[in-house]
């Protein structure tokens, strides 16, 4: 699977793209960041402020209880600031 | 350009500058009565620190950036009888008074074009991924979301 972050996002984690082997209790979006979060202390920073966090699977806006498989492409990022 | 509902549609992500002019020119096809065109210009001021802003990085999520603002855009030509629309929107590094946005808009009547192009940028802020980064003479720092923003959305969809 390949995860996207975009803005300070990208900063807290260190890079823009990633890909991963989805474990199997991955089941939504919810539990990959919990998975992320279990596994480097990075993420935890970077997901501080979960519930700000915007998500979109296969560039369309989505959300944490979403069910994601390994074909995905998952990206996180703040609110939008453009214009 | 592409048609969408009947509409002659451009969406353009960019580093380089637009030339305004030669937009609405390209906006003046199939007869319309009015083209009304909103320009988002950098400010050099931060609103609410006061501080001098010396640039502004932006930077956009590739593919979704584009298919939110087809979606926007859809959906304008559902609501509203028009004949082409234009969004450019500039991404990098920019400065004080540069041109940042374009949104044109042009139809048989100037009410449809105005509240159209209203709409486009009001939701072009909410939904469209980019991210701006600003530099100021004391630092940078991500612009946050703006909650004004998210309440001019209200207007679009009360009573609805």
């Amino acid at each position: 699977m390949i995860i996207k972050y975009f803005s300070w996002i990208r900063e807290h984690v260190g890079k823009s793209e990633e890909e991963i082997n989805l474990p199997e209790s991955v089941i939504t979006i919810d539990d990959l960041i919990n998975y992320l979060i279990s596994v480097n202390e990075v993420y935890k920073i970077a997901f501080l402020k979960r519930d700000l966090i915007k998500i979109a699977v296969n560039k369309s806006y989505s959300s944490a209880g979403t069910k994601i498989n390994d074909k995905d492409e998952i990206a996180f990022f703040p609110p939008v600031t453009g214009g | 350009m592409k048609k969408i509902e009947s509409v002659l549609i451009k969406i353009k992500i960019q580093n380089s500058d637009f030339d305004v002019s030669k937009e609405t020119k390209q906006l003046n096809i199939n007869k319309p009565g009015a083209i009304v065109n909103f320009i988002g210009i950098v400010r050099g001021i931060d609103d609410k620190t006061h501080e001098k802003i010396y640039s502004m990085t932006l930077e956009h999520y590739p593919g979704m950036t584009e298919a939110e603002i087809e979606t926007i855009l859809r959906d304008a030509s559902k609501r509203w009888k028009i004949s082409a629309i234009t969004v450019i929107h500039r991404v990098g590094k920019l400065f004080s008074s540069d041109q940042i946005v374009f949104v044109g808009v042009a139809s048989k009547h100037r009410q449809n074009a105005f509240d159209a192009c209203n709409y486009i940028m009001d939701w072009l802020k909410n939904k469209a991924p980019f991210w701006k980064i600003e530099e100021s003479s004391k630092e940078k720092k991500w612009v946050k979301f703006n909650v004004s923003d998210d309440d001019a959305l209200k207007k679009w969809t009360e009573g609805k």
